[in-house]
């Protein structure tokens, strides 16, 4: 920890160099959802949700790092090992994610067939007008 | 279309060796990284890669979709199976140490192997689940066409 | 650390592309540098599952969605300062939240102590298997793989159900 505390009196840079990766992983959570509130078409809206995701993931493992730790198989000779526990959470995250992922898809594939598009804002204006011409016209 | 004689004789090198490091990647999980998740993922995209470059009748030929279709659901009942044979063996649903007999002692059982064979037979489920769900996924997509062909 | 923001880079190019076809080639980028962090980080199972899930399966399963829907996003209706302002606020709040968190790397907080080191302490002996990971993930956690395992299962059905001509070749 010594070039940490060279960086003692420069309080920005030393925040910077210890908390950087936690920055780029909040950025990474609000960009995705930007994207997932801010843009209309689905496809770019489940990518979004990816990159969301995948900001989760950055959470999880990052503390669960220990420099100068090796990757946790357990060999005779060495004797520092990184947390297992967050990858064992975050293997299951990815799997449920691409789950998640193809059923969206599928449903992004149905819709477009109903509405012939896929931007909602288009979807949302054909659902008010059948809504309006269903309460609008009195048979 | 004779422009992809080079696609056809690279893939008909690679995917067999695709198939072969997906195994290898399974079954070494142990002792290094790897393990079903990813080693069904691996195999399906072999025959992904298959479908995308020799067409989705050849594909359907090699990989028939009721074979698909029914590992998707034979991979849960393998690793619902090992619970049940736990629970069998007397101890709690997917309790691994009560799985085998141990020798002399009648009676007791053998922890170690049977942590072995548990998650080894474990790990076969999850393969077979993954590999058929990931190859279901993508045939109902490839089968779907468009609308105005 | 050039990683993270290489990252950072290519979602802010993710956002700002509207040819669906490029987002999904960056996506695939995205998964790839995701893969490469992940093993600085000491996760190499995760970081396999990454590169083939995020990178092989998902770019594939994206682009025959594509191919049966369009390919280009239209221009955003309303204006996009409030999402904008809403997701920077946000972001400010979690920023300010992380002065608490512990510096990267260091061996005796909570998280590495309690159960992380229980696991790596007793495994040889209870699992023999030197794949910390996969005993966790297979034996001592093996009730959560069996309800991942359950859901990979519900979301075949449900694409068979959503997507399946029957009668169909």
């Amino acid at each position: 920890m010594s070039d940490l505390d060279a960086l003692a009196d420069r309080p920005l840079l030393e925040a910077l160099a210890t908390h950087y990766n936690y920055w780029i992983t909040i950025f990474l959570m609000c960009a995705g959802m930007f994207i997932v509130v801010a843009r209309s078409n689905m496809i770019k809206t489940l990518v979004g949700l990816g990159i969301f995701q995948t900001s989760a993931y950055l959470l999880y493992l990052s503390p669960g790092k220990i420099l100068g730790g090796t990757p946790p198989i357990i060999a005779d000779d060495l004797a520092v090992y990184s947390n297992p526990l967050p990858h064992v959470l975050i293997l299951t995250a990815i799997v449920v994610g691409v789950a998640t992922l193809a059923l969206g898809l599928a449903l992004t594939v149905r819709i477009h067939e109903a509405y012939d598009t896929i931007e909602e804002d288009e979807i949302t204006d054909v659902v008010d007008r059948e809504d309006y011409a269903a309460t609008e016209a009195p048979e | 279309m004779r422009l992809d004689v080079i696609l056809r004789v690279a893939a008909k090198l690679f995917i067999p060796f695709i198939i072969m490091f997906g195994l290898y990647v399974h079954l070494h999980g142990d002792f290094g990284p790897g393990g079903g998740f990813q080693a069904g993922v691996i195999i399906a995209a072999a025959i992904v890669l298959y479908a995308i470059i020799f067409g989705k009748a050849a594909a359907l030929r090699a990989v028939p979709k009721w074979a698909v279709e029914l590992m998707v659901p034979l991979g849960v009942l393998i690793y619902a199976g090992v619970g049940v044979w736990s629970m069998i063996m007397g101890g709690e649903y997917l309790n691994y140490n009560v799985l085998l007999h141990a020798g002399e002692p009648v009676g007791t059982y053998d922890a170690i192997h049977g942590q072995h064979w548990g998650v080894f037979l474990v790990e076969i489920g999850v393969l077979v689940t993954v590999t058929g769900t990931m190859l279901t996924i993508f045939y109902s997509f490839a089968g779907r066409g468009r609308p105005d062909e | 650390m050039v990683l993270l923001t290489l990252l950072a880079a290519i979602t802010v190019g993710i956002i700002r592309t509207r040819n669906l076809f490029a987002v999904v080639v960056l996506s695939g980028a995205y998964s790839f540098l995701m893969a490469s962090v992940m093993i600085v980080l000491d996760g190499i199972d995760v970081a396999m599952t990454e590169a083939s899930v995020g990178a092989g399966i998902s770019t594939v399963l994206v682009l025959s969605a594509l191919y049966l829907t369009k390919i280009h996003e239209a221009p955003p209706r309303y204006s996009s300062a409030l999402p904008f302002a809403a997701s920077a606020g946000m972001g400010a709040m979690l920023i300010y939240g992380t002065y608490d968190l512990p510096p990267f790397g260091v061996a005796d907080q909570p998280v590495n102590t309690h159960v992380g080191a229980q696991y790596i302490a007793n495994n040889m002996a209870e699992t023999d298997i030197p794949n910390v990971v996969t005993a966790v993930l297979a034996s001592y956690r093996g009730f959560d793989t069996l309800g991942e395992v359950t859901v990979i299962f519900t979301a075949g059905i449900g694409v068979m159900l959503l997507l399946k001509r029957w009668g169909q070749a």
